[in-house]
């Protein structure tokens, strides 16, 4: 094993039902689920997943998903706005817990 | 192609299509020859300002012969871009005065090379479909794809077309846009691409068209050529396997087509054209010798490349061949 992350490995995701393959095949179902066009298109979940993808850094996740998401007919514009989304959560997130450290520096009198 | 791919065959098998035979002859595709005025990234023709190779005025005689005798509905006229031989004109005028519906499929940037000046009103006389490349909606990735400054030529050329009624309701007069991926990916569904053209064109350029077909990208010539170079090749192969869809197999073009090359050898598509791959299992190979019911009923030469006609929603001339909702679902990526 040369890296903790193979491109090739992404292919092999369903060797994860070994040992477990009911809890596989039920997550797998659920999958199949949660992206089938419902009140939101294939194309907008695709991208939602592109910008989780970053938000979690799984590499396998944004290799697929940008796939996906130009297989969904999205633009490279609309994929650089989703991640950014993603972004501006992740820099917000951290940013808005600076509340606790106000709240830190009151209790000290400051 | 990876050892342990499936061969195109197996899976051609395994959906009892194998061997795959013609149901028909609906369309006869032309092959004007290799000359283009583009030289784009993604053409399986290879093409270009350098090549020479064009068919000559007997092999078009000989493909009104067999149009005479035959009530083939529609012939499909390509390149190249085909309106820079000098037989083209004729023999689009020929095959219109038989009745038959002709496809042109054009470049848009033809329109403006000289000696074309007065091709839009050739058009508009005789009432040809034009089938016009237009990769995306945007000017990056056409231009990246087809050539610098290649996407403002084409939104000129598509609104002198729409000013003669071309892609406008109620005129007759059909203009389809061909869309194909910008890389080594799949196309998406048809009607939703479709959907985001007419309201983007229409949005940024006032520009209106009647039907978008999408077109996979053929592992082949210069597109293969670039997925090697990018080490792309053996992912992209992996992802049309995966997506082989036994529907979109069942209604490959090939099963109503014929293929001329611009040498008169037949072939059972234009992809096999460029490799090289000639009618055979008895069927005719020259439209010198050609025999209807032989090559109505003949059997396809199919290679791995075909993978690329049934992957997802499938791919041909006219577009996806299955409905999207047909396409292979990946599991959990």
């Amino acid at each position: 094993m040369d890296s903790y992350y193979e491109p090739g490995d992404l292919n092999r995701f369903a060797e994860v039902a070994k040992d477990a393959p009911e809890l596989w095949e039920k997550f797998n179902d659920w999958y199949g689920a949660v992206f089938a066009p419902g009140t939101l298109s294939e194309r907008e979940k695709a991208l939602i997943a592109l910008a989780v993808a970053h938000a979690v850094q799984c590499p396998y996740c944004i290799d697929a998903y940008a796939q996906a998401s130009l297989e969904k007919g999205a633009s490279a514009e609309q994929m650089t706005e989703a991640v950014h989304v993603a972004a501006a959560i992740r820099g917000g997130a951290t940013l808005v817990h600076g509340v606790q450290m106000r709240n830190v520096l009151k209790k000290f009198g400051l | 192609m990876k050892p342990d791919f499936k061969p195109f065959r197996a899976a051609l098998a395994e959906s009892g299509l194998d061997p795959l035979t013609a149901n028909g002859l609906e369309v006869l595709q032309i092959n004007f020859g290799r000359l283009c005025n583009q030289a784009c990234l993604h053409c399986h023709v290879e093409a270009g300002p350098g090549r020479r190779e064009m068919i000559d005025a007997e092999t078009l005689e000989h493909c009104l012969r067999l149009l005479r005798a035959t009530t083939i509905p529609t012939v499909d006229l390509t390149g190249g871009a085909p309106e820079m031989n000098p037989n083209f004109r004729s023999f689009v005028a020929a095959c219109r005065d038989l009745g038959r519906t002709v496809l042109v499929r054009c470049n848009l940037t033809i329109l403006f090379e000289p000696g074309q000046e007065d091709l839009v009103g050739f058009y508009t006389r005789h009432g040809v479909e034009i089938v016009a490349s237009l990769p995306y909606y945007q000017e990056g990735p056409v231009d990246t794809q087809r050539g610098r400054g290649v996407f403002e030529k084409s939104i000129e050329a598509l609104r002198l077309l729409n000013d003669v009624g071309f892609g406008q309701v109620g005129t007759g007069l059909r203009l389809s846009l061909v869309y194909n991926p910008a890389g080594a990916f799949l196309p998406p569904d048809q009607g939703a691409i479709e959907a985001d053209f007419r309201r983007e064109l229409a949005a940024r350029h006032g520009i209106v068209f009647t039907d978008l077909y999408t077109i996979a990208n053929m592992p082949i010539g210069r597109f293969r050529t670039h997925l090697e170079r990018t080490g792309a090749y053996d992912g992209y192969m992996e992802r049309l396997i995966r997506s082989y869809n036994p529907l979109a197999a069942e209604r490959v073009m090939c099963r109503s087509l014929l293929s001329v090359g611009w040498d008169g050898k037949l072939y059972d598509c234009d992809f096999n054209q460029m490799l090289g791959i000639g009618c055979n299992h008895g069927a005719p190979t020259h439209i010198s010798q050609f025999d209807v019911e032989a090559i109505a009923g003949r059997r396809i030469c199919v290679d791995d490349h075909c993978y690329g006609c049934t992957a997802g929603a499938g791919s041909s001339c006219g577009g996806a061949i299955a409905p999207d909702e047909t396409r292979p679902k990946p599991a959990a990526q």
